[in-house]
């Protein structure tokens, strides 16, 4: 496997650090594990549109579409700024099609300053986004081989899987042997919006669901690098999931609470360790 | 590493160091509360804030722990207060669990502050004509506007709305400094008053719903002269986060494009917005 190039393990969620211009503003990114990137797709997407995101008991619902510059303004605009910042770059990537990915995951892989790229196979907005289905741990294994064939040595391949606990062993396992590094598990999980739009719920309310997968892939896969997302608040949180093996933890809406909170966590689990 | 503690304390990063600007996040105070007819003016300790601020920004505010999402006010002034620095007012009107704890809260309570947000109004020459009209706790947005205009040399009408009296902000305060203010309850009242007044204005400011920013745009339209609104959209993050809060305008070469209202806003040029999508 390539080298881990992340100096330590708390990393900004996919689509909760804004462009990371806007998270620089109250704190340094060099001094996170990474920042990974809202989903970045070929085309340019305008997103839904509004209410987007509203609150919901101990969590967040999201139904912002993808929005997103698309694959080439995302190269000159946005992946300049965040290697100014010093941000170890981790790239999110959305496809239509196993085609899709395939290209942007070399475009991507290509690039200066990109880490790794995490292939969102987990888009909780249903088919509505258009993003490609993969509900079955087989599509979600043909993504990762298709990437994979493409990808330069020394980028990092990883697959973001739905917590489904019912499924999610079975994912993981499909993805590493196509050819994933590591898996990031999981995603804002599917839910609608008051109006009944499809959306996806992420916050504490998730983080419970989201501990019993990690706990079931690392239990089942030990020697998968696994990195946990869901409803990490602060250091406890993330130390529960560490303690439970997972590599790395990624904050996302918590974010949203306190652009600091990444921070915060990685403060907190440094007390702990000094 | 920059560590919480050192953002809290207002420290920036160095590529915004040199003059104060940016939002910051801090630990701030209630100091002093107030009712307002049917608001609740709420006075903030937030080391550091006060001085970033400029007409048009705003403050989000964390309303405890259980709730992810900020709660959004405008900034409507800015004052300094012996022992404190700078302290700021703003006016929370109670309509939903988080507004209404905030408007529950009791001098010396603590409460995360991050800002100032957004962009801000910006200022036309010296001397020029601006009217400036506010809807209900929305004309909080226009008091430090109002203060800088008249610093300015400008002339200043304001005309006040609200639905009903308990809803009008902040008419006496106004009369105090600024040339004229008009109060016009009502849509029909305030459709005449605005059509009236812009006439005789090349800058017209609005703060309110989106119905009363498109009267004013269309009226600063018909006069001949530039409007500014500054929307109010629902925001999770308010820090540009989320994106949750698209607003379509069109560029200068007239294409669509959704941005975000609480980074490239709040406050847009009438004429780039695209106000279909708006209503």
């Amino acid at each position: 496997m390539t080298d881990w190039p992340f100096a330590n393990p708390v990393w900004v969620a996919s689509g909760c650090g804004g462009t990371g211009r806007e998270l620089a503003a109250y704190v340094g990114l060099g001094g996170l594990g990474a920042f990974v990137t809202r989903s970045v797709t070929l085309q340019a997407r305008a997103g839904a549109p509004g209410p987007r995101v509203v609150e919901a008991p101990s969590g967040v619902l999201n139904a912002i579409g993808l929005q997103n510059p698309g694959v080439e303004r995302f190269l000159a605009d946005d992946l300049p700024v965040l290697r100014v910042l010093g941000a170890t770059v981790v790239v999110s990537i959305a496809g239509v099609s196993l085609g899709e990915y395939a290209e942007l995951a070399r475009t991507l892989g290509r690039a200066d300053g990109v880490s790794a790229i995490e292939l969102n196979l987990s888009v909780p907005g249903g088919a509505g986004t258009g993003i490609l289905d993969a509900r079955e741990p087989f599509q979600a294994a043909s993504v990762v081989a298709a990437c994979r064939r493409d990808l330069p040595r020394g980028v990092l391949l990883l697959a973001k899987v739905r917590s489904d606990v019912l499924r999610v062993v079975e994912t993981c396992r499909g993805v590493a042997d196509a050819g994933a590094d590591g898996v990031v598990v999981g995603n804002a999980l599917p839910a609608a919006m008051p109006d009944g739009r499809p959306a996806g719920l992420s916050g504490p309310a998730i983080g419970p669901l989201t501990r019993r997968c990690v706990a079931e892939v690392v239990r089942a896969l030990p020697a998968l690098a696994v990195v946990a997302a869901g409803g990490i608040m602060g250091a406890g949180d993330a130390r529960a999931y560490l303690d439970l093996g997972a590599r790395a933890v990624q904050v996302g809406s918590a974010l949203f609470h306190d652009p600091t909170a990444a921070h915060r966590v990685l403060a907190g689990l440094t007390e702990e360790s000094s | 590493m920059a560590t919480p503690d050192r953002a809290r304390t207002g420290s920036v990063t160095p590529a915004q160091a040199g003059p104060a600007s940016g939002p910051i996040h801090v630990s701030g105070e209630v100091l002093a509360t107030r009712s307002l007819g049917h608001y609740r003016r709420l006075t903030l300790v937030a080391p550091g804030v006060g001085e970033r601020s400029r007409p048009g920004t705003f403050l989000a505010l964390s309303v405890g722990e259980g709730r992810i999402g900020r709660r959004s006010f405008w900034i409507q002034r800015v004052h300094p207060e012996g022992g404190h620095g700078t302290v700021l007012d703003l006016v929370v009107e109670p309509v939903g669990p988080g507004t209404r704890w905030l408007a529950s809260l009791a001098p010396g309570a603590r409460i995360d502050v991050t800002g100032p947000l957004g962009r801000p109004f910006a200022l036309p020459r010296d001397s020029a004509r601006c009217l400036l009209v506010g809807e209900g706790h929305s004309a909080a947005a226009l008091t430090l506007l109002a203060e800088r205009l008249r610093d300015r040399g400008c002339t200043v009408q304001l005309v006040l709305t609200a639905p009903d009296e308990t809803r009008l902000l902040g008419v006496l305060e106004a009369r105090r400094s600024v040339a004229t203010v008009t109060v016009a309850l009502g849509s029909e009242a305030l459709a005449r008053a605005v059509t009236t007044a812009a006439t005789d204005c090349e800058v017209v400011y609005a703060a309110g719903s989106v119905t009363t920013l498109r009267l004013c745009a269309d009226a600063a339209s018909a006069a001949g002269g530039q409007c500014q609104v500054a929307l109010e959209q629902p925001l999770l993050c308010a820090t540009g986060l989320c994106q949750g809060c698209p607003v379509v305008v069109r560029d200068a070469a007239g294409e669509r494009r959704t941005v975000r209202a609480c980074v490239e806003g709040p406050v847009f040029r009438a004429e780039r917005l695209d106000w279909e999508s708006l209503s």
